[in-house]
């Protein structure tokens, strides 16, 4: 006999026993062919699905704003889009859209858009109402009024969803790697079926450090996008 | 002149038969209501709630439309033009100011203007205009509503009202949301403003001696929508049409008449102040001379007008100003 074979080669540098929970050894060896690239994936899959359900949600809150039938009817399917089980999600559109990122994005973003559009539409509806009076009075249309005024004084509301939004979306992206090998999922559904930790962990500190990060940087972007609310006397 | 200051003038407001029927109620919000408020005058709105005062004012710029009768503007008829164009030539001054708290005092002043394509040079003159015309700094230009006490933003919604330099203006209960000292400061600097700007202006409000301070002309309204009295404040406190404009007038009325007159219109050039006279201003009110009369206890005040002497007013003077029918 010669030499005991590795027990896991690929994921074990020689410094690493498989006992240790967190090789800094393998993190740094495998940044670069591992980790990196799967939180750049992680965060351009975030972003598409935050981006489209916005998009779609602000759109959906404008056209329900003065149509109650579309806002419950709206309510109600993003609502029900809500409950379906995450997982199950994904693997309804495979048969459509294949093991792709396409799968992804449509369970991700179907995901954003009951927080999205229901704190849109909260916003528009709770302006002021004296600002409403004295635009009427002073000559703008209704268009004018939604999108110069509802719509601009509904960015705090529409800000604190994105927030929300956003910190949802990268946690279910791990999940969403069992139908496409995308994201910070992917390494933690490969080291599931091994007995090597460090990578499993190393990726899963990642998505909560992308997820805390983005909540920051959100709340930064509302910082600079709503400057009124931090006005004093 | 600039393009900033293009003067319009004033146009009259003219109610001719106008009735307004909510869906549902019995008695009219307002009932074949037919006035003419004149040009460059400011006509004050009053009765009690459900009087129709604010009905009044809102079918001027259609907030609330009506059925029957007609309202026009310089002649033309308010339902000849889209309501937009109407409003947009009606400066609207509201009790809440409603200014956009998510734009700079600035930005609020520029919505209109913004709106009718004004250029950028333009609306920043006009603002920095306005801002002056309002008595507020025009580092205020940069500020945003919720840094603005209840005053300033007062100011600035009538500086956002004249934005265009409307010739008809309507104001619900403008100040009637100020604190006492405030409000008296803005009102003496709205009348300084409406000599300045001539403005055809409907002003509602529940306060009577508002309504004398600021009213070319008032209208009582009653509860139904019926006017009882259309005049200016000095008829209807020396004849009040009937029991109920004398009482909304109120029972002093014969008071708030001295404040409608300065010392100046009765003082009697050829009569001598006694030694112990007080003085009092030759702009202030018969009220102001006849509260200084009685506190000192002598038989005449002495006018003055900076430092001269005008002349002398008694006692007698100031009653006989009061009952003597209006001129």
């Amino acid at each position: 006999m010669g030499e005991p074979t590795q027990v896991i080669p690929v994921f074990s540098g020689p410094q690493c026993a498989p006992s240790n929970p967190f090789c800094w050894d393998w993190i740094t060896a495998n940044w670069s062919s591992i980790l990196g690239p799967s939180l750049v994936q992680h965060i351009y899959i975030t972003l598409i699905a935050v981006v489209v359900g916005l998009v779609i949600s602000v759109a959906a809150a404008l056209f329900a704003f003065s149509r109650n039938w579309f806002a419950g009817g709206f309510l109600a399917f993003s609502t029900f889009l809500y409950t379906i089980p995450s997982l199950a999600f994904f693997l309804m559109f495979v048969p459509i859209t294949g093991l792709s990122l396409t799968t992804i994005e449509i369970g991700l973003t179907s995901y954003t858009l009951l927080l999205l559009f229901r704190n849109t539409l909260t916003g528009l509806r709770t302006v002021p109402r004296s600002a409403v009076e004295a635009a009427e009075g002073m000559g703008l249309t209704p268009q004018q009024i939604l999108f110069r005024i509802r719509l601009p004084l509904a960015l705090p509301s529409i800000m604190a969803g994105v927030r929300i939004a956003a910190v949802t979306v990268i946690s279910l992206a791990t999940i969403a790697a069992s139908v496409a090998p995308l994201g910070l999922g992917k390494p933690i559904f490969d080291a599931i079926h091994t007995l090597f930790d460090t990578e499993l962990v190393a990726a899963a500190l990642l998505t909560i450090a992308l997820a805390l990060v983005t909540d920051v940087i959100v709340v930064g972007l509302q910082y600079l996008v709503t400057p009124w609310t931090r006005v004093r006397r | 002149m600039s393009e900033t200051t293009t003067e319009r003038p004033a146009a009259d407001i003219v109610f001719d038969h106008v009735t307004k029927r909510y869906p549902g109620q019995e008695t009219p919000a307002l009932d074949d209501l037919s006035m003419t408020v004149p040009a460059g005058e400011t006509c004050c709105l009053v009765g009690p709630s459900g009087g129709g005062k604010t009905t009044a004012m809102k079918l001027v710029n259609r907030l609330i439309d009506f059925e029957s009768g007609d309202i026009t503007i310089g002649g033309n008829s308010i339902r000849a033009v889209d309501v937009t164009t109407l409003r947009r030539d009606i400066g609207y001054v509201i009790q809440q100011v409603g200014l956009f708290p998510h734009m700079t005092i600035a930005g609020n002043i520029a919505v209109i203007p913004g709106l009718l394509g004004w250029s950028k040079d333009r609306i920043r003159k006009r603002t920095d205009e306005l801002l002056d015309l309002v008595r507020l700094d025009r580092s205020f230009g940069t500020r945003y509503p919720a840094q603005l006490s209840g005053g300033q933003q007062q100011r600035v919604g009538l500086a956002r009202a004249l934005a265009v330099d409307p010739p008809v203006m309507l104001m619900d209960e403008p100040f009637g949301a100020l604190d006492p000292i405030t409000r008296t400061e803005i009102q003496d600097e709205f009348l300084n403003l409406e000599s300045e700007i001539s403005k055809t202006v409907i002003f509602v409000t529940h306060d009577i001696d508002e309504a004398i301070k600021m009213g070319d002309k008032i209208a009582v309204l009653r509860q139904g929508g019926v006017l009882a009295q259309y005049g200016t404040a000095d008829e209807l406190l020396a004849h009040p049409a009937d029991d109920y404009v004398a009482d909304f007038v109120g029972a002093d009325r014969g008071l708030k008449r001295l404040s409608l007159r300065r010392m100046r219109e009765v003082v009697n050039g050829s009569a001598a102040a006694p030694d112990d006279a007080p003085a009092v201003d030759a702009d202030a009110s018969l009220r102001i001379g006849l509260s200084t009369l009685f506190a000192s206890g002598a038989s005449a005040v002495r006018v003055t007008d900076g430092g001269r002497v005008l002349g002398a007013v008694t006692l007698d003077q100031l009653q006989s100003a009061v009952t003597r029918s209006t001129s």
